[in-house]
């Protein structure tokens, strides 16, 4: 079985919206039609521990768990949780982390990790009307706004170094 | 849940709980009930929010119970709780595998391997073998859909509760589900007079027995020509019989390789499974938790290999499962070590250890966020068994401790926690007092927080957040004879507070301490609630 998997898994601390960017990315996999598994642990974490989420999108995906040093991209929100799952990413892996955009250009902290899938758009074949529409399919219409205009300041901040 | 705008009725990304909530309402379930438990908790408020009726008990053994009476009537039923929850519902369980029920009867019990949000590490499978019931294991939301209809047929075509088993990774794991299946139409409801059936008195009971054991022999007959147990043909050189998440695993980890995946695990087709071994020359069972399916099926003669022993521990995962298939009994690489836990900053419960760990008592502690107490810098927790046992262990404590020690006693309890199993240690505190009183300090916080903030019968709303009778925790006190009963804001009368507690513990007489004040993450809700229910008298 040829490996057509990607394995991304999105990390960082209860209440800065992991789940909420896997869902949003796992929604966008989705919409392009892919088999798509999206795994977590939730319950005692959302009490500010260690979060986690992993997403796997290809035409045939088993397990919904990312296994160990697998993962092709790793998308950590907090910066001191690098270092924790460092050991996820694959050796050719690409992580992802907040000091790769500027902070200024997302207007609202609380939009980080819709920020942060912008930045891993740029990795992704996943067209941006299907983004779009993954956003605001995950989160209440008031904040369709902000969530959009970060997610294209993380797209627009790591296009060019490309 | 999430719908592909090309085709919105044909395929949806769904998590296992939404999938279960999904097929309840497709098949016409008349009623869900249950009590929240981390990861079943999302089933029943799901099936609420796309329009199911659906509702918290206070516990799991009465949500079990309401669930049974309704299925007698022909009427369908759902009953969700957390594996440990299944141990509340024990009772009624046993014996509604002797009375059968009429309309069917789902009890899913979601089990926690690796404990991410729980006390312990119990394997539930082992409830269907001893009551004597049917079980399901769903390997992803699809199978969580169309299992929940296939056991809902299951349970009126054998007139038997079914549990349906799932863990976290099939709850909140969320995969593609195409909802193809679809099952008859649900009867009326009706009472039909059926005494030998439901009253379980010994002379009813004991044909009873006999006819549960016959339904188990139809069952399994049933089950060999079932296609819930299919085989995925490999190589020869190597068979997997695999149930629930790990047949994901296993699939990932030995592609090469033979399966027989099986969704009706209870009660076991054994000619199948013995077919299906002696197309293999080497057969692995891959299985979570207890090594229960390679015990009994090498208790039947077959010559399964099953996990070795540090596989019982912990989740499985693709890794895990190639260690298994190779023999690796060596240490699993160390996890990430994330950060752990902790009581929000500015949350109620913070004064209340503070005060308990200032006044050095011993803490006989329950179920919620506030066992995060036992984590530093409060460390102040001395016990924590399951829901309730606070007030259990801290009168016993009391009652065989020197007078110095016992009066240093507290049990410290929440408010979800003490309606579910609080009440009734309440009352043995008034029946047997020990010799120095006691103190019970329930922390009311408004809300079942841990789980994610659901409804129950002290906040006075029902699971939907629409108004319902409330139980008032200091009137219940009263009315148990405890003279002693105390109403305090934990923030705003923190001084009071630490002075009653003190007072108390030196009375030498029963006394229950309300520490009242709303969770952080919930009080915004509870205000908009109130406000809701006010704007909506003033319109009537």
């Amino acid at each position: 079985m040829s490996n057509t998997v990607t394995n991304v898994v999105i990390a960082g601390l209860g209440g800065q919206g992991v789940l909420k960017a896997s869902d949003i990315l796992a929604s966008a996999a989705f919409r392009t039609g892919l088999n798509v598994k999206k795994s977590e642990i939730h319950g005692m974490s959302q009490r500010g521990g260690s979060v986690a989420s992993d997403v796997r999108f290809g035409d045939e995906v088993l397990s919904p768990m990312v296994p160990r040093g697998e993962a092709d991209f790793m998308v950590v929100l907090a910066t001191d949780q690098v270092e924790v799952n460092r050991g996820l990413l694959r050796e050719s892996g690409v992580l992802i982390c907040p000091d790769q955009i500027d902070e200024n250009a997302v207007s609202n902290r609380r939009s980080l990790n819709v920020a942060m899938l912008g930045v891993l758009s740029n990795h992704l074949e996943i067209d941006l009307p299907i983004w779009l529409g993954a956003i605001k399919a995950n989160l209440p219409e008031k904040a369709h706004d902000t969530n959009i205009e970060a997610f294209k300041a993380g797209r627009n901040a790591t296009r060019d170094a490309r | 849940m999430v719908t592909d705008e090309t085709n919105p009725a044909e395929r949806l990304l769904l998590s296992g709980n939404e999938a279960v909530a999904k097929a309840s309402l497709d098949a016409g379930v008349a009623l869900g009930t249950g009590y929240p438990g981390t990861p079943s908790t999302e089933i029943l408020e799901d099936f609420s929010r796309i329009g199911g009726q659906a509702q918290w008990a206070p516990n799991e053994k009465v949500a079990m119970e309401v669930a049974l009476g309704a299925s007698f009537t022909g009427a369908r039923t759902l009953v969700t709780m957390k594996h440990v929850g299944l141990n509340v519902a024990a009772d009624p369980l046993f014996t509604a595998a002797h009375t059968g029920v009429t309309g069917a009867m789902v009890i899913v019990t979601a089990d926690d391997p690796g404990m991410a949000s729980s006390q312990n590490e119990q394997d539930n499978r082992r409830y269907a073998q001893a009551a004597g019931v049917p079980m399901f294991e769903p390997s992803d939301s699809q199978d969580a859909y169309d299992f929940t209809l296939r056991a809902i047929e299951l349970s009126e075509r054998f007139r038997t509760p079914v549990l349906l088993r799932v863990t976290t990774r099939i709850c909140h794991s969320k995969t593609v589900v195409i909802p193809a299946r679809t099952v008859s139409a649900p009867q009326k409801p009706e009472f039909n007079r059926d005494i030998k059936s439901r009253v379980m008195i010994p002379a009813y009971a004991r044909p009873a027995h006999r006819r549960l054991r016959e339904k188990l022999t139809q069952i399994t007959d049933w089950n060999e020509r079932s296609d819930l147990n299919h085989t995925i043909k490999g190589n020869d050189d190597l068979g997997i019989i695999a149930t629930g998440i790990s047949y994901t695993h296993a699939r990932e980890a030995a592609p090469e390789a033979s399966f027989l995946k099986m969704g009706l695990t209870w009660p076991l087709p054994i000619k199948t499974i013995e077919n299906f071994v002696q197309s293999v020359a080497r057969c692995v069972v891959v299985e979570e938790g207890d090594p229960i399916l390679a015990e009994s099926l090498r208790a039947a003669g077959l010559a399964v290999e099953s996990k070795p022993e540090p596989y019982r521990f912990s989740e499985l995962n693709v890794s895990r499962v190639r260690r298994i298939l190779s023999g690796d009994t060596s240490d699993d690489p160390p996890a990430p070590r994330g950060k752990p836990p902790a009581l929000c900053k500015g949350c109620p419960h913070r004064v209340s250890f503070e005060i308990l760990k200032r006044l050095n008592c011993i803490v006989a502690g329950d179920i919620g966020c506030y066992t995060l107490g036992v984590l530093p810098p409060f460390e102040a927790m001395d016990t924590c068994i399951c829901m309730g046992a606070s007030i259990g262990v801290g009168l016993g404590l009391r009652h065989v401790l020197p007078d110095e020690e016992a009066r240093r006693v507290v049990s410290v309890i929440g408010d979800g926690t003490f309606v579910h199993s609080g009440i009734t240690g309440l009352v043995e505190m008034v029946y047997n007092p020990p010799r120095t009183g006691h103190v019970v300090l329930i922390l009311d916080n408004g809300t079942t927080a841990m789980t994610g903030l659901q409804e129950h019968p002290g906040t006075g709303r029902k699971l939907d957040h629409q108004p319902t009778n409330r139980i008032v925790f200091e009137n219940l006190a009263k009315s148990l004879g405890i003279e002693r009963v105390e109403v305090l804001d934990p923030i705003k009368d923190a001084e009071k507070f630490e002075r009653i507690l003190t007072e108390s513990l030196k009375s030498e007489e029963l006394c229950v301490i309300i520490a009242r004040r709303p969770c952080l993450l919930a009080a915004k809700k509870i205000r908009e609630y109130e406000q809701q229910f006010a704007e909506a008298d003033i319109h009537e």
